[in-house]
């Protein structure tokens, strides 16, 4: 009953979006403020009802109702029940059906809390998010229904598939899809401010949080499947370059440059036209990773949806908002008045060189993840881009893009100088430098590519430091006016300083990890050691386990450091009797910041079994940086300007504190 | 649909099978079969590189395991023979090893290696002119976007304002200050 219930609440929501996207549009051209009124009420009922949907579908799997197609595909009675639960967007149909949720929450709020936004920009929006929803929603309706009843009912499901069945599948699909659909409202104010042909600052200052929060969303979204990925799937590997990776990869680099421009836009009120572009493109690209993942047109490790049906329609969906949008760019981007001038050596600058270089690595992303279908489409012909492609040109890329970052929070807006900020960072420059001939001449095996890795990111990190200090006057004025000083900053000044020494972190795990982890394939018996970084690993042979859907060979290490016993590391090979699927359980022991890595391979004869060991420095900064990039996001969203409502709050905060002069 | 797909990707590029006889492309055929259930299985216990399979010489090993890196399993999704369990990874990772043996430069065994396969086995496609767009992308781009960004700012500057006298700089230093001590 609850199933049909579901069925029916979003057959419901699809209609209501269809409202809420001609009605307010057609108010706001008309200027009837009732009209417009209807947009508000369309999305926050439009909300509830895709709630009950989803509640509906939650239930069905909790109660192990195999009458429900979805649930038979993807479920099992003796499941764990978090993967019971989190087996609900783990499919084709449940996690469309997440994404319209999730869409729909952010349709809310923009209903909630736009109550001080000019009324035809509210309509407008909440118009452009009717449609989006409408278009979803008939897509889950028409293709992916995961309501769909069987009779007669099968007595037991069919299981999730192994590999999902982990904490990860609970995290890393509602962070992407918070990050991938959040950036919908920049699309959305994008497109209206185009149907409106206005833009001003108070455009940007809505703008900016909500692609702050979406980016911070996907950040930890895509690092999430970057952890998941490095320890379920027993290589070690970080980051494939994978097509479903890329896809989630260029919404967040051309969402990096919006959150950048788009700061522009609201402190000084230039490049009005290129932040509209920016945000109809992170869209663009966010549907189109729903596309690539979705339709299964590309053959990857992740594609676990392949039907053509669904891929057209997703296609049509597709070209018809970017299409659309973009059109609609090209007709009315002239309408926008172009905003404040400023020297190319000035903070200004510094952000349009981030556009430059971060929209041509999504660029170069974008081709080298599309070229194989296009050319094979085309003439077909079949070539292969892989990992060795991306890292010998989107590395390059982001060489230059990365050394210039610790200067731009430093310049002046409209005309900075160059040669000052030089001599500030010149302290940062010199610990950096110190970094690299440290690197280089005293760790073993240290290449000059690696130490110069190693001192780019802590050129970021110390840039970042030097920032902070200088903004609260280090060196200017005594320690205690300079303490004072730092804590009176702004916080998107600690947002920034934050992201960038986390982009700084990250690289220093990327760099050590790749140039300096050490690696052994061998074959051990029981009682055997093996030896690597400093640490020696004894094996003690296999053990049986049964869990509740599946069962295992534990492998059991004894680790020591110079006789140290350090406890047992645990790898294991798991098999999932329904599916009839092995799978390995990497052993990872955290020592530091640095892990070692144990993946089990085919036993042997006489007790023997193939092991793969690898000892990662500093991996685990990799996944730190972008929690501390996170984390800068959070921060730079609790200052007082990017708060929800602030401007109406603005004078009495004004009082109490000047805004620093910058 | 994915079956046939990467099927007739092998079958297609590969002369070598077309002269050798039908028990050979039998055999070929099984063993595409095998590897791709070893891929579609994906969770495989996922093992690549073989104790058995390395070489002795350290110099020569990390040379196949670049060279690996580089190339693709063509049974597979997105995956390097370096990285894939797959027999045919299998297979070409002892392939490429016995060309290293026998003292072919690395240009020489992804030739080798292309001559069998084609150039899908290439995860870094050749520069050339049917690749022409996907390696110039980024140059292109980045040319591109400067002469914009440039060319817009000088368009600019045409109507930029003057610079500060010197009496307005020492007033807006003075209101800076007072503002200073304000706070």
């Amino acid at each position: 009953m609850s199933v049909e219930l579901g069925h029916f609440a979003l057959v419901l929501a699809f209609a209501l979006a269809l409202v809420q996207s001609v009605v307010p549009l057609y108010g706001a051209r008309k200027g009837s403020l009732r009209l417009m009124g209807v947009g508000e009420p369309a999305a926050l009922c439009g909300l509830v009802l895709i709630s009950i949907a989803f509640a509906a579908l939650i239930a069905a799997y909790v109660q192990s109702d195999f009458s429900v197609a979805n649930v038979w595909e993807n479920s099992h009675s003796a499941k764990p029940l978090i993967y019971k639960l989190t087996g609900v967007w783990g499919n084709h149909e449940g996690s469309m059906l997440l994404w319209v949720l999730i869409l729909a929450i952010f349709g809310g709020l923009v209903a909630l809390f736009g109550r001080n936004l000019p009324p035809t920009l509210r309509a407008n929006v909440l118009a452009v998010q009717g449609f989006i929803a409408a278009a979803f929603l008939l897509f889950i309706l028409s293709t992916s229904n995961p309501f769909v009843r069987l009779v007669p009912a099968p007595i037991e499901g069919r299981d999730l598939n192994p590999i999902l069945q982990d904490i990860g599948l609970a995290v890393h699909p509602p962070l992407l899809y918070l990050g991938y659909v959040g950036f919908s409202i920049s699309f959305s104010f994008a497109v209206a401010a185009l149907i409106e042909g206005r833009t001003d600052a108070a455009w940007a200052r809505w703008v900016r949080p909500w692609t702050l929060a979406a980016w911070m969303f996907l950040t930890g979204g895509i690092a999430m499947g970057s952890y998941w990925a490095y320890y379920e799937l027993g290589w070690g590997g970080f980051w494939f370059w994978d097509p479903v990776e890329n896809a989630s990869f260029l919404p967040w680099l051309t969402g990096t440059a919006l959150l950048h421009s788009a700061i522009v836009m609201e402190r000084r009120s230039a490049l009005k036209i290129w932040t509209v572009l920016l945000a109809i493109l992170t869209f663009s690209m966010s549907l189109l990773g729903t596309f690539l993942v979705r339709s299964g047109v590309l053959t990857s490790v992740h594609a676990f949806a392949t039907d053509p049906t669904r891929g057209v329609f997703i296609l049509t969906i597709l070209i018809l908002f970017i299409g659309g949008s973009l059109a609609l760019f090209a007709w009315r981007a002239s309408a926008l008045a172009p905003g404040g001038l400023f020297h190319p050596i000035s903070r200004e600058g510094a952000l349009v060189l981030n556009n430059l270089f971060l929209t041509t690595a999504a660029a170069t992303v974008l081709v080298g993840t599309l070229y194989p279908l296009v050319l094979e489409s085309i003439t077909g012909e079949k070539i292969s881009v892989g990992a060795p492609f991306f890292n010998l040109t989107f590395g390059p890329l982001m060489v230059p893009l990365l050394a210039v970052v610790p200067f731009g929070p430093l310049l002046a807006w409209k005309r900075g100088d160059l040669a000052g900020v030089a001599q500030r960072l010149f302290a940062a420059f010199g610990g950096a430098l110190f970094i690299v001939l440290l690197v280089y001449f005293f760790i073993d095996g240290a290449s000059a590519l690696a130490a110069l890795g190693t001192g780019l990111a802590f050129w970021l990190i110390f840039g970042a430091l030097t920032d902070l200090a200088l903004k609260s006057g280090v060196g200017n004025v005594g320690p205690g006016v300079a303490l004072r000083r730092f804590a009176g900053l702004p916080r998107s000044v600690f947002g920034t300083a934050l992201a960038h020494a986390g982009l700084g972190i990250t690289l220093l795990g990327i760099v050590a990890t790749t140039t300096m982890q050490s690696e052994h394939i061998l074959t051990v018996k029981p009682g055997e050691t093996v030896e690597i970084a400093g640490y020696s690993l004894r094996y003690e042979g296999l053990q049986p386990f049964t869990g509740p859907n599946y069962t295992e060979n534990r492998g059991r290490f004894v680790l020591t450091e110079r006789g140290r016993a350090l406890g047992d590391v645990v790898s294991s090979k798991r098999f999932y009797s329904v599916r009839q699927m092995p799978t390995t359980e990497a052993g990872i022991r955290t020592i530091g910041l640095s892990q070692l890595y144990v993946s089990l391979g085919d036993e042997i004869e006489d007790g023997g079994i193939v092991v793969h060991i690898w000892w990662k420095p500093l991996v685990t900064l990799i996944w730190l940086g972008a929690l501390a990039m996170m984390a800068g996001g959070a921060v730079s969203l609790l200052d007082r300007r990017l708060r929800i409502g602030a401007p109406s709050r603005r004078k009495r905060a004004a009082q109490a504190q000047p805004e620093p002069a910058e | 649909m994915r079956a046939s797909f990467s099927s007739e990707s092998i079958l297609t590029p590969d002369p070598s099978l077309q002269e050798g006889g039908k028990s050979a492309l039998r055999q070929f055929c099984r063993h595409i079969v095998l590897a791709l259930a070893a891929c579609f299985l994906l969770a495989q216990p996922a093992f690549a590189v073989q104790p058995d399979e390395m070489l002795d010489d350290p110099a020569l090993e990390r040379r196949a395991r670049e060279l690996s890196a580089e190339l693709r399993c063509m049974v597979c999704q997105n995956q390097s023979i370096d990285d894939s369990d797959a027999e045919l990874a299998h297979d070409l990772r002892v392939l490429v090893r016995e060309r290293l043996k026998e003292g072919d430069s690395n240009e020489e065994v992804l030739d080798y290696v292309v001559a069998r396969y084609g150039e899908f086995v290439l995860l870094k496609p050749r520069l050339n002119m049917r690749n022409a767009l996907l390696w110039g992308t980024p140059v292109l781009l980045l040319i591109i976007g400067s002469a914009l960004a440039f060319s817009t700012m000088r368009m600019r500057r045409g109507r930029e304002i003057a610079p500060l006298t010197p009496e307005e700089e020492a007033r807006l230093r003075k209101l800076l200050e007072e503002q200073e001590s304000g706070s």
